[in-house]
């Protein structure tokens, strides 16, 4: 027996596996930031000073970094609908873009975090630097997951548009779906530590 | 070219993938149901030979142990004599290795994982790869948190709650307990992904969630509640890990001092950040604990009593509301902390609210027997001692939920007691229960009657043995986590003689464990063969055939639902049950 509705959705909830999957993944995503962003008000609210980000942070590399993360938010939609509309090729480059986006957002934020260890800012120096390394450090690490995710599916995982085209753009959907929180993550992190 | 090879090999799916794919690094819900079912119990019992041995020190404080004391070695227990230094790091292990390496992995991922894709009638779980990785992450953080043993200064040793500052200036262990466990979360958010996926899309034609068996609600909730829990617990290991490791202070005040130095740390953290962040995960993880222990009772009740559920319905709508509610107790532990009348009121309030759907559940499982001819078969001996074990355990909390008697009673052998009535009495009863009711599905035989009922008695007597005189002594205030039981304190000198007796209880109960092991063993070999539906089920599992072959096979026919879980006895029927899979003209 197959496992069913690993493509198409189920009528009842109207979502296919994996996708229901994905939601249920982010939700827990939700809990992890969603503690770490409330230690990070509890620690600033306990705190006898607490420096502005901006003292301390690089807003316009922060600035241009949102960008980058809200293009590839851009270019992952288009590289779904590419698929959607049935071009593989186009899929290639909106899916490449995405990726490079996330590479060049990581060549940035290793800019700042080397500036940062220039000045002798390490996490162990404030709790400010620890919670600002702490936090961006984990969504580096998210980004490198979606990095890893969206190559693979740019790369070998696409032979499946061969065998199951609409299995594998489901597979792009979910993709997407991450990598739209962890863009929003980020939309998050900006202003909470640069900004305020 | 691809497409007519894959449809060459239908068989793939069904076997004929040789050994290592079949039964270890297997894709199938059954097979990695049993794997986690046997390294639970591994693991419960390794968790509770620490404790038999911290009870040697607890009974004869100074003495070397007998038998093993030589082969601890002298970092441990020079001469046989315990140090205080291991004694903590069995204490801490015991309480990590219970809750998250033995009860949770039995609970939710063997019988969650076994008994749930088939009730729901399901060919396997939605997602059987990430099925597999759940099983060997878990199995990772085990071997993780056991090898902590052997590294210099030991496992790790602040309690299995991990209070802060102590467990950031704590040895290495800790730090491997930490990783363990960033392991054992990966594990449970691959679950139960995988299990809300499965039930909310896998469910067969016909079943509606009011058909669902309660034990797959008693699942679903418990998956909520470890995929929305768990993350916070994540989050603080994340930062305790930044502590250690980085040398942050997001859990270390200003000004520590430590062995009369003071600490070089940036000093600003909170302390009691880590303990709420650790209790919200670790409160709803109590109805983890206990929600699949009611989903077993409640099948194993219904099928002996041959009567449906007593309020099926309002056994749902409490397991749910329980499942919120789990959300927002957490501080009742943190009572003495200081945080405020104001902050207690709260919790306590949301403490009694949260009593009421428990007794909801309780009282439908009591009034379900009402009335019933009760088959006494030795899992429904287990269901049945259950009610009233979780019922001490979850009355004695009333006390500790409210703030006056807790500060009275916070910490000391009184809520060891409440907690272990729940989970040891309580869960482990039923999973016990468990074992044998679902024994004959998996194995195709029944598990001996006459061991199986002399194992209950045993265990039944010594275990309440082991845990009714901590609350005596709780209540003459001694201390929880004492090197010597309290014998240095004059308070405790009136009730310090139960620390023998519930030592040689608790070895007894221990002795007891040997009739299980011997009849697990036994039945997988020469139990007596029975059929698929051995006890007259009504549920889909039973409709399975018996031990279901592997790899995605598990009904020959794909069941299709056509009334609720628990028609038993209904009237103009020629049998006592109607399987939910029977059509509609056979009533």
């Amino acid at each position: 027996m197959e496992i069913p509705y690993t493509v198409d959705p189920r009528p009842d909830t109207g979502v296919y596996n994996a996708k229901l999957g994905v939601w249920l993944f982010l939700a827990s995503e939700v809990m992890l930031f969603g503690a770490l962003f409330s230690s990070y008000v509890l620690l600033r609210v306990g705190a006898v000073s607490w420096p502005h980000g901006y003292e301390h942070l690089n807003i316009p590399l922060a600035t241009v970094n949102t960008v980058v993360l809200i293009t590839s938010s851009v270019t992952m939609v288009m590289a779904w609908a590419s698929l959607a509309m049935g071009s593989l090729k186009r899929f290639r480059i909106f899916m490449g873009s995405t990726v490079a986006l996330a590479l060049v957002f990581l060549v940035i934020k290793g800019f700042e975090y080397a500036a940062k260890f220039e000045h002798g800012l390490y996490p162990s120096g404030s709790t400010f630097m620890a919670i600002y390394f702490t936090l961006t450090g984990l969504h580096a690490l998210h980004i490198v997951g979606g990095i890893i995710v969206n190559s693979y599916l740019l790369g070998p995982g696409s032979r499946m548009w061969r065998t199951q085209p609409a299995r594998f753009t489901n597979r792009v959907e979910v993709a997407g779906l991450y990598w739209h929180f962890v863009d929003l993550v980020w939309i998050f992190l900006f202003p909470v530590l640069y900004l305020l | 070219m691809s497409a007519p090879a894959a449809h060459a090999h239908p068989a793939g799916h069904s076997g004929g993938h040789g050994f290592w794919r079949t039964y270890v690094f297997s894709q199938d819900h059954k097979v990695i149901g049993v794997q986690y079912g046997i390294t639970a119990l591994l693991f419960l019992l390794f968790g509770f030979t620490l404790m038999m041995i911290m009870r040697w020190q607890l009974a004869y404080p100074g003495q070397a142990i007998p038998l093993i004391g030589k082969f601890l070695g002298d970092s441990r227990a020079p001469d046989g004599i315990m140090l205080p230094e291991f004694y903590n790091q069995l204490g801490a292990m015991h309480g990590t290795i219970m809750v998250f390496l033995g009860v949770v992995p039995l609970a939710v991922g063997a019988f969650g994982n076994y008994v749930m894709p088939l009730q729901i009638g399901a060919p396997d779980m939605a997602f059987p790869k990430l099925n597999m990785m759940s099983y060997w992450i878990y199995f990772a953080g085990g071997v993780t948190m056991l090898s902590s043993f052997f590294i210099p200064g030991g496992a790790a040793a602040s309690g299995w709650t991990s209070y802060a500052p102590l467990s950031v200036i704590a040895t290495t262990g800790q730090t491997v307990w930490l990783f363990g466990m960033i392991c054992l979360i990966t594990s449970s958010l691959l679950g139960s992904v995988n299990f809300i996926t499965t039930i909310f899309q896998l469910r067969a034609r016909g079943l509606a969630f009011m058909r669902l068996p309660f034990f797959v609600w008693a699942q679903l909730v418990t998956s909520f509640l470890l995929l929305l829990a768990f993350p916070p617990l994540e989050a603080a290991g994340v930062l305790q890990l930044m502590d250690r490791l980085a040398g942050t202070s997001f859990f270390m005040p200003s000004g520590l001092v430590v062995s009369g130095q003071p600490l070089a740390n940036s000093g600003g953290g909170s302390p009691l950040l880590w303990q709420h962040l650790f209790w919200f995960l670790a409160h709803p993880e109590v109805y983890v604990l206990i929600l699949p222990a009611m989903g077993i009772v409640a099948e194993i009740i219904a099928n002996n009593t041959r009567k449906p559920l007593w309020g099926y319905r309002s056994m749902v709508y409490a397991t749910v509301f329980l499942g919120f509610m789990s959300f927002i107790v957490w501080a009742h532990h943190m009572f003495l902390t200081g945080m405020g009348t104001a902050i207690s009121s709260f919790f306590q309030a949301t403490t009694m609210i949260i009593s009421v759907p428990s007794i909801v559940i309780l009282t439908a499982l009591f009034l379900s027997l009402w009335g019933g001819s009760i088959r006494f078969t030795t899992p429904m001996l287990f269901a049945l001692a259950f009610l009233p074990m979780f019922g001490i355990g979850g009355l004695t909390g009333l006390p500790l939920g409210l703030a006056p008697s807790d500060i009275h009673l916070h910490d000391t052998y009184y809520v060891i007691g409440h907690f272990h009535y729940v989970v040891a009495p309580g869960t482990l009863m039923a999973l016990f229960g468990g074992i044998y009711y679902w024994f004959p599905k998996v194995t195709g035989r029944k598990m001996s009657d006459a061991l199986g009922k002399l194992h209950f008695w045993l265990t039944f007597v010594f275990i309440n043995c082991v845990f009714m005189p901590m609350f005596i002594q709780g209540l003459a205030g001694v201390s929880r986590r004492l090197y010597d039981g309290g014998a240095q304190y004059a308070h405790a000198q009136g009730v310090l003689h139960l620390n023998v007796f519930m030592s040689v209880a608790a070895w007894c109960l221990g002795l007891a464990q040997i009739l299980f092991i011997v009849n697990f063993f036994w039945s997988m070999r020469k139990g007596k063969p029975v059929g698929a539906n051995h006890w007259e089920a009504t549920t889909l599992d039973w409709a399975a055939t018996s031990s279901p072959p592997l790899a995605h096979g598990n009904f020959t026919v794909v069941p299709e639902v056509h009334r609720g879980p628990y028609e038993y006895s209904v009237p103009g029927n020629g049998r006592d049950f109607v399987p939910q899979n029977a059509p509609a003209e056979a009533h």
